[in-house]
């Protein structure tokens, strides 16, 4: 059956709704009307050479597998760079090229690499790019063109990134955050070229992201298909779209601080500069204030966090319900916590400051604004938990993703309720005991998402199956090797081990931290290791996989109706596809299947006990 | 493409009938094209990135140890011998919005496809945005020539040199970018390029009078953040 849910049925229902034949004898039923479409079919460029097809492609689907290439590939150099730090933390000395400047240096790209380049492009572009046309039944992104512009400046600022390793002085060494006074000055790594160049990429990466994320909004919000209402659209649409809203708003902030920080650089303004004594003189400098750069970061910042999650919040609520075959419990529910989680995490940022010397009213306002967000995500927990309840769960390796993202989520969860709180913050601050909260809640809770996906969607992209045995392989070196590297980090914090320590020396700390860092140094490589599994997965299984025929998972959703596998450029053939329900038909009584498509008209189930949506 | 119209649909009252509106299916925003709406959400972002520039600059201006400048003094033109404080800013945000004026007239005549008078007025607008940097590079030059630098200021603070060497470029970069795109579209609705509905050269989509109502909404835009920043750095 799941060979041929696009029969010749529904192809009838479709046409006989079409404008012009509305009123025709042979009409569908009542039940199954849907209103007429509002614009003419979209007319797309379609590429006729290689350089047009696949290099400057303007097809969404292309677009968002080249992002998904590059920011993988730059996720691979972040990972590498944190091998190269756990080697210095779990063996000092073993690499011998290792010195504190290099050290710092590997840090600041490794977060910045990981949050923006990798994270950041991965879920919106790359994700985005290829589930929004295909799960909203449009036929590619309403502005191609523009589309493609959007990868090729992503490209370029990777390119400019990855420049700061080559020119003299090296890549700035100042932290993921970039805090002025001393990301600019001499004695910090890469002050010179480093920082110019970081934040000429950053510009760039926001212009670029600003061309996209238009895509993303207005095809969202215009260019649905008939009968796509937004309370019938996967949660991982949600998802996609509320963090886009996030960064479109968030991203200006970076965008004036890094302006203001190059000025602050090159031209020698005094934006983020104070008074500075140095060796006994006083620096050019003068005048500015570099709580505003705090300030401005973190107004980014902290909905960076939420534009990271909101999609991991979105695609593994449709993972869980496809494998677990039982509708999302509580979908609407499910949209508002996406929706209110986006709105607060702008009044949050400055729980990020709590020892920048702030007023303690101050932190107490935005202790209790964060605390408010866990209401929402305790929510969204709670219906992933109830959504499990009872269903004819699938332990495959997508799911198996699925279940270690909602620990790893409930886990950095709770470790954020307690950095929330200022008279906790305060002695945990840059300590590993952060560390450890923000990998976890950031760093290893959606990257268990985009694993999922990955493994849910290859079909789809490729037509052929992952193996599974690989899988399952990598999936079990992945979680308890990410558990093995930051639940003893947690208490390296509490014993209060800083962070962004090159080496611990003679400190008092050594007895019990020595070994606990060898052990998660060697935890680190064997997790790092083990994700080449999943690469070798993909290039085998382009070839050997399984071909994975249409819809494997027998899932609802859109994008695995479209009349070929993987989809073609217009994704939908001659006819869009008619939307009567939303995604979630698992398992309905009465049904022959155990899943109703979205295309299914209400006439073919007449006799179940189908939900109205 | 124009507006299209919604044949057969029908406004809820009430509202529970505008929830019911805004999620409906196919659009959101009822009969608005999509270049418009995307063109009121980049500025919605724009937004963003002036407000945060402004934020900044009166938090740069509010803890800068050394005093500001009197804007009055700073920004004074000698007119016959005698000082006129915000001349030159007078008529430059007198030319832009004037230039606005002319902008809205085009796009009227754009749908009503009057060719020739749409294109006239995109270029009165365009040499109004032009008239605006032209005098904003004066300004400049005669700050500079005071000595007054990004980093360095004789009046006062030197924050006052950046902020307003930095915003008032932003800005102008925007109007430098208006100025080019009205020059552009002046020529491809003089040559009908909207009447044929004739294709882009590099995104391949049909051309159409509603490009000419886009760009009058950025152009708009731009004459608004302009407001902003005259109050902000010329009469506070």
């Amino acid at each position: 059956m799941s060979e041929d849910f696009n029969d010749s049925k529904t192809i009838q229902a479709q046409s006989s709704e079409t404008i012009s034949g509305g009123g025709g004898a042979e009409a569908a039923p009542d039940t199954d009307y849907v209103r007429p479409a509002e614009l003419p079919d979209q007319d797309l460029y379609h590429g006729h050479s290689f350089i047009t097809k696949w290099v400057f492609c303007q097809d969404a689907k292309v677009i968002g597998v080249q992002y998904f290439l590059l920011a993988t590939f730059t996720g691979i150099i972040g990972l590498i760079l944190s091998w190269l730090m756990r080697l210095q933390l779990g063996f000092p000395g073993a690499a011998g090229f290792m010195t504190a400047e290099h050290y710092y240096q590997f840090v600041t790209m490794h977060g910045m690499i990981m949050v923006v380049y990798f994270l950041t492009a991965l879920f919106l572009g790359g994700f985005g790019n290829y589930l929004i046309p295909l799960m909203t039944g449009a036929r590619d992104m309403v502005f191609p063109y523009v589309n493609m512009v959007s990868f090729w400046m992503f490209f370029v600022a990777v390119g400019v990134l990855l420049a700061s390793f080559f020119v003299p002085g090296g890549p700035t060494g100042s932290g993921w955050t970039l805090y002025p006074p001393q990301a600019i000055l001499e004695g910090t790594p890469g002050s010179g070229m480093g920082i110019i160049l970081m934040c000429i990429s950053l510009v760039l990466f926001v212009a670029g992201f600003t061309m996209g994320g238009l895509n993303y909004l207005i095809t969202v919000l215009q260019a649905r298909t008939r009968g796509m209402t937004l309370m019938r659209m996967p949660l991982t649409v949600w998802g996609i779209f509320t963090a886009t809203v996030l960064a479109m708003l968030a991203f200006p902030a970076l965008l004036v601080s890094a302006i203001m920080m190059t000025l602050d650089k090159i031209l020698g303004t005094s934006f983020f500069m104070p008074t500075i004594l140095k060796a006994g003189e006083v620096l050019e400098y003068g005048g500015g204030t570099p709580i505003l750069f705090q300030h401005l970061f973190w107004f980014f910042g902290h909905p960076e966090v939420y534009i990271v999650a909101l999609p991991a919040f979105g695609i593994v609520s449709d993972l869980i319900s496809v494998h677990s075959r039982k509708n999302i419990f509580g979908y609407r529910m499910m949209v508002w916590a996406i929706v209110i989680i986006g709105a607060l995490s702008f009044f949050v940022w400055a729980h990020h400051m709590y020892v920048s010397g702030m007023h303690p009213w101050f932190g107490f306002f935005f202790a209790t604004t964060t605390l408010i967000i866990a209401v929402p995500t305790a929510m969204k927990v709670y219906n992933w938990i109830l959504t499990l309840w009872k269903g004819n769960i699938r332990l495959n390796v997508v799911m198996l993703w699925c279940l270690g993202f909602i620990v790893t989520f409930v886990n950095g969860g709770i470790t954020g309720i307690f950095l929330g709180n200022v008279t906790v913050d305060v002695p945990l601050s840059d300590t590993y005991f952060v560390v450890a909260h923000f990998h976890m809640v950031m760093g290893i809770a959606p990257l268990m998402v985009i694993m999922g996906a990955v493994y849910h969607w290859f079909p789809l992209v490729t037509g052929r199956m992952l193996s599974e045995k690989l899988g399952k392989w990598h999936f079990w070196f992945t979680f308890l090797g990410a558990y093995s590297i930051y639940f003893p980090m947690h208490y390296l914090g509490f014993i209060g081990v800083p962070r962004r320590y090159f080496e611990m020396y003679d400190s008092p700390y050594v007895t019990s931290a020595v070994g606990m860092n060898e052990f998660i140094s060697t935890a680190a490589f064997i997790v790092g290791a083990a994700q080449f599994i999943l690469i070798y997965n993909i290039v085998t299984s382009l070839k050997i996989g399984k071909p994975a025929g249409k819809n494997p998972w027998k899932a609802n959703s859109l994008e695995w109706l479209t009349p070929t596998v993987p989809p073609e450029h217009g994704n939908w053939g001659d006819k869009l596809p008619v939307v009567h329900r939303w995604p979630y038909d698992f398992s309905v009584p009465g049904a022959k299947e155990d899943f109703i498509t979205q295309t299914t008209p209400p006439s073919e189930v007449a006799e179940t006990e189908v939900e109205k949506t | 493409m124009s507006d299209p119209k919604i044949e057969g649909y029908k406004f809820k009252p009430g509202y529970s009938g505008m929830a019911a509106d805004t999620g409906s299916d196919q659009t959101m925003f009822k009969g608005v094209h999509w270049g418009k709406a995307m063109m009121w959400i980049f500025l919605l972002s724009d937004t963003f990135i002036f407000s945060c520039f402004l934020i900044s600059y009166m938090k740069g201006r509010g803890s800068t140890p050394v005093e500001w400048p009197n804007p009055s003094e700073v920004f004074a033109l000698n007119a016959f011998g005698v000082p006129v404080p915000l001349l030159l800013i007078a008529i430059m945000t007198f030319v832009l919005i004037t230039s606005s004026g002319t902008m809205a007239l085009a796009v009227k005549y754009g749908y009503e496809r009057n060719r020739k008078m749409c294109g006239w007025l995109i270029l009165a607008t365009a040499l109004g945005g032009l008239t605006f940097v032209g005098m904003q590079a004066f300004e400049w030059s005669k700050l500079i020539h005071e000595g007054v630098r990004p980093w360095q200021n004789p009046f006062g603070a030197p924050q006052f040199g950046s902020f307003f060497f930095m915003i008032t470029g932003f800005h102008g970069t925007h109007v430098s970018i208006g100025v080019i795109f009205l020059f552009i579209y002046a020529y491809k609705t003089f040559a009908g390029h909207y009447d044929k509905g004739k294709r882009g050269w590099f995104t391949s989509m049909k051309g159409d009078y509603v490009e000419i109502e886009i760009l009058g909404l950025y152009w708009h835009f731009v004459d608004l953040v302009w407001v902003f920043i005259f109050a902000f750095f010329y009469l506070w």
